[in-house]
């Protein structure tokens, strides 16, 4: 594409190397191609370049495998993207509450992630204001939902965040420390792997290092088994929610079984503090190897029995079936990603479309997108727990020879440049970012969780719905709080 | 009139058992060991010996519902033949009284849930009310229905003084009364596929939802009084489908207490069988039972069997 710079994920580039457009030109590019079916937005942020702000963008392109990176000089009032491109809606509204930025024509700038206590509202005596949260009645994240509701039909909801914001991306600020992929990890705790990934992959691509093909294969294991242990989780909870009790027992305690096979490779259920630049910390030995194989044959058909039951039963399909439908047209034009996206019939995963790691050698296989309702999201993850079961036996049988960790010298980063990894994380793509100062130190960091994405496909789905039907349509999202707030 | 006073205080004792079996059996299919039979009177006896916490935007409607509530359903119990014992308080026409008793139970819950202007338990009012205009005409035709059969507008008299024999005189409108009396037993009861008694999720609740400000000795009256409708509904289903007269005055106790606790072990399995039904399916459901209690009527009429 003309005047970006074209990037391979999981690379590295110096800042000189980024073209800096005129703004008009620049933001022409990005309504034209941006929302079409092969280009999507993947940050949207300003770069600091040698004292002055730029506004960079990183767009995926899932045809030619490949981001492309561009910036340009923005007035603090610039034209608002997002009424052409809709993808940009959310990221003009962080540029305004952080950067300061005013986007003229901005149809919602409000800011994301702290509320000003302003919502929208509809008038008439006949229309009820329903307010749940930021406390919830269970252990989870805080989030403030408003309905506007005429009886039992939610007209609009709208979602206000932010109250888990923790600065992840100014403490990542300063020299690589033990502390950094930890602090990658805790952005969004359920995709701790994925985080991890990406962040070692960062600083990989800064200092040149070269990973084993033993360690990728064991990240992508890590990966994958995160993503079977959230979606057997979430799909237990879809069971819960409409009370078909057999589906939510089983999938709670199975869940525990795939944490705990994460446990038995390096000693954190969640799979913290594995994954480091140049690898991983502990290798998984022949006999380890073959006691997790053998709890996978136990624990898998339990598993398809438990989700069978539930996918098998009329009550429970009914309630999912047209649920909360989110539109192709409606989630390719707000940029949804991931399991959501593909639920809604876009076909897209990075774990395909920008293979990094171990996932240029192989990748679970591709599985049938929906319609965009709740039962769509519910085969979705389904389909994708098998597919990363598979995908989990065969490499077990079959790993790579080799050690698993290469030495990182982490006083050799790559001076003034920026690195870019995108990593297919259980609810869709991760993109971190890290830019280097003249030292080496990370000045600048940058997370877009898949989260960031998809909170207003959540507030889409619920459109013209039923009101009583918000938890099932929130739990076939489950999106992160953390991830969201940062 | 004693075995009457001994089959109230049995209803009054083990009443709240009942959810014990119920959440036992749920347990048993979801492979869990679940609570304990007796946890419901654990939690009345904890709950009693707490303090109440008042919103300051409620008045006394808030604080008189709970203890109203309770007193209506314990009214509405002692109308019924518990144990196959004729009631001491029935009089011709009770049996609307007894009606009217449960409806003004509701009415209190439901202002209640409005007196303290929560979104959450205004939703659950409107949701118990619309539900409840089609359950109660359902079990307006069953008390026709056994008016028709028995002669009589007495409740003892209704469920206790048919004729031994009409299981073989009706058959078939029996079996559909049984069925109606049960889908206005999971409605009035709060049970799935109307409403999920487990669910933490405010926004899907009906009773929960009603009753989210209600803490200490109130919300032991609450569970109490829940624990007696259930009991109120199985005592008639045993009466229903069981004839009276055909045993002693103990085993007439035996086979109510009995028919009671299987009631719950069948509410436990229907829990754990299927999901709850979206709220715009529910009425439809209510609608079945109500056209089902008419059918009941009119074989009745039709088919003979009336005394």
């Amino acid at each position: 594409m003309k005047n970006f710079l074209e990037l391979k994920n999981c690379s590295a580039v110096s800042l000189e190397a980024i073209p800096v457009l005129e703004f008009a030109n620049f933001r022409q590019t990005l309504i034209d191609t941006v929302g079409n079916e092969k280009h999507r937005v993947a940050a949207f942020f300003p770069l600091r370049k040698e004292g002055e702000e730029l506004l960079c963008v990183i767009m995926i392109d899932s045809e030619k495998q490949c981001l492309y990176c561009s910036a340009a000089r923005a007035e603090k009032n610039y034209i608002a993207l997002t009424p052409e491109a809709p993808q940009f809606h959310w990221f003009e509204r962080e540029l305004f509450e952080k950067y300061g930025y005013t986007p003229q024509g901005h149809p919602w700038l409000k800011p994301i992630r702290k509320a000003d206590g302003e919502y929208f509202t509809m008038a008439g005596d006949a229309v009820n204001e329903v307010a749940v949260g930021p406390v919830h009645a269970g252990v989870i994240e805080p989030g403030h939902f408003r309905f506007q509701c005429m009886g039992e039909k939610v007209y609009s909801l709208e979602i206000s965040l932010g109250y888990q914001s923790r600065g992840v991306e100014k403490l990542l600020e300063g020299a690589f420390s033990s502390r950094t992929l930890p602090l990658f990890e805790s952005a969004a705790g359920d995709s701790a792997a994925a985080a991890a990934t990406g962040g070692a992959s960062l600083f990989e691509a800064l200092s040149g290092t070269e990973v084993s093909l033993r360690a990728q294969q064991l990240r992508a294991l890590m990966i994958e088994l995160e993503r079977v242990a959230n979606h057997t989780g979430d799909l237990g909870a879809l069971a819960g929610d409409v009370a078909y009790l057999p589906t939510a027992s089983f999938c709670g305690r199975i869940r525990g079984e795939y944490l705990n096979m994460s446990a038995e490779i390096c000693g954190n259920r969640f799979g913290r503090n594995y994954i480091q630049p140049g690898g991983v910390r502990y290798d998984v030995e022949p006999a380890r190897c073959e006691k997790l194989l053998k709890w996978l044959d136990r624990i898998n058909p339990e598993l398809k029995h438990a989700l069978d039951l539930m996918f098998d039963s009329p009550t429970v399909l009914d309630r999912f079936e047209t649920t909360g439908c989110v539109s192709l047209e409606t989630a390719r034009s707000i940029g949804l990603v991931g399991c959501a996206a593909r639920a809604s019939g876009m076909d897209m995963d990075v774990r395909r479309e920008l293979p990094a790691g171990f996932y240029k050698v192989d990748v679970p296989a591709a599985v049938p997108g929906g319609s965009g309702d709740v039962l769509s999201r519910a085969r979705i993850r389904y389909n994708e727990i098998f597919a990363s079961l598979d995908f989990i036996g065969r490499n077990l049988r079959n790993l790579a020879e080799g050690p698993v960790m290469t030495p990182f010298e982490a006083d050799k980063l790559q001076k003034n440049s920026m690195a870019v990894a995108i990593t297919g994380a259980w609810r869709g793509e991760l993109c971190q970012i890290v830019v280097t100062d003249e030292k080496g130190n990370i000045a600048q960091s940058r997370i877009v969780d898949p989260s960031f994405h998809n909170w207003f496909g959540l507030a889409m789905a619920l459109r013209n719905e039923e009101i009583s039907n918000f938890p099932i349509c929130n739990k076939s999202f489950n999106l992160s709080y953390c991830g969201h707030d940062l | 009139m004693k075995y009457f006073i001994v089959n109230a205080l049995l209803a009054l004792i083990l009443a709240p058992v009942l959810f014990g079996v119920i959440n036992k059996v749920k347990a048993f299919f979801a492979g869990r060991k679940g609570p304990r039979i007796m946890q419901t009177w654990y939690d009345i006896f904890k709950l009693l010996r707490k303090g109440t916490v008042y919103s300051t935007s409620s008045t006394w409607i808030f604080r008189i519902a709970p203890v109203g509530t309770l007193a209506a359903c314990l009214m509405a119990l002692l109308f019924l033949p518990l144990g196959y014992a004729h009631s001491p308080l029935g009089f011709q026409g009770d049996a609307l009284l007894f009606l009217y008793l449960l409806g003004l139970g509701r009415m209190l819950t439901v202002l209640g849930a409005l007196d303290t202007a929560s979104s959450f338990e205004g939703m659950g009012a409107a949701r118990e009310l619309q539900f409840s205009v089609i359950s109660e005409g359902t079990l307006l035709l069953l008390l026709a229905f056994l008016a028709i059969q028995s002669g009589s507008c007495e409740l003892s008299v209704m469920l206790c003084g048919r004729p031994c024999d009409f299981w073989g005189a009706s058959a078939p409108s029996m079996v559909l009364s049984a069925v109606a009396l049960y889908v206005v037993l999971l409605t009035e009861c709060c049970r799935v596929p109307v409403d999920d008694p487990e669910t933490h999720l405010e926004l899907t609740m009906i009773h929960e939802a009603m009753i989210l400000d209600n803490s200490g000795p109130d919300l032991a009256f609450i569970h109490y009084g829940a624990g007696l409708k259930l009991w109120i509904f199985g005592s008639i289903f045993a009466a229903l489908v069981i004839p009276a007269g055909a045993f002693s005055p103990w085993m007439g106790t035996l086979v109510m207490t009995g028919i009671c606790f299987i009631l719950a072990v069948a509410v436990g399995i229907t829990e754990s069988m299927m999901a709850r039904y979206r709220f715009l399916k529910v009425p439809q459901m209510l609608m079945g039972g109500f056209c089902i209690e008419f059918g009941a009527l009119a074989l009745l009429l039709l088919l003979g069997g009336v005394k």
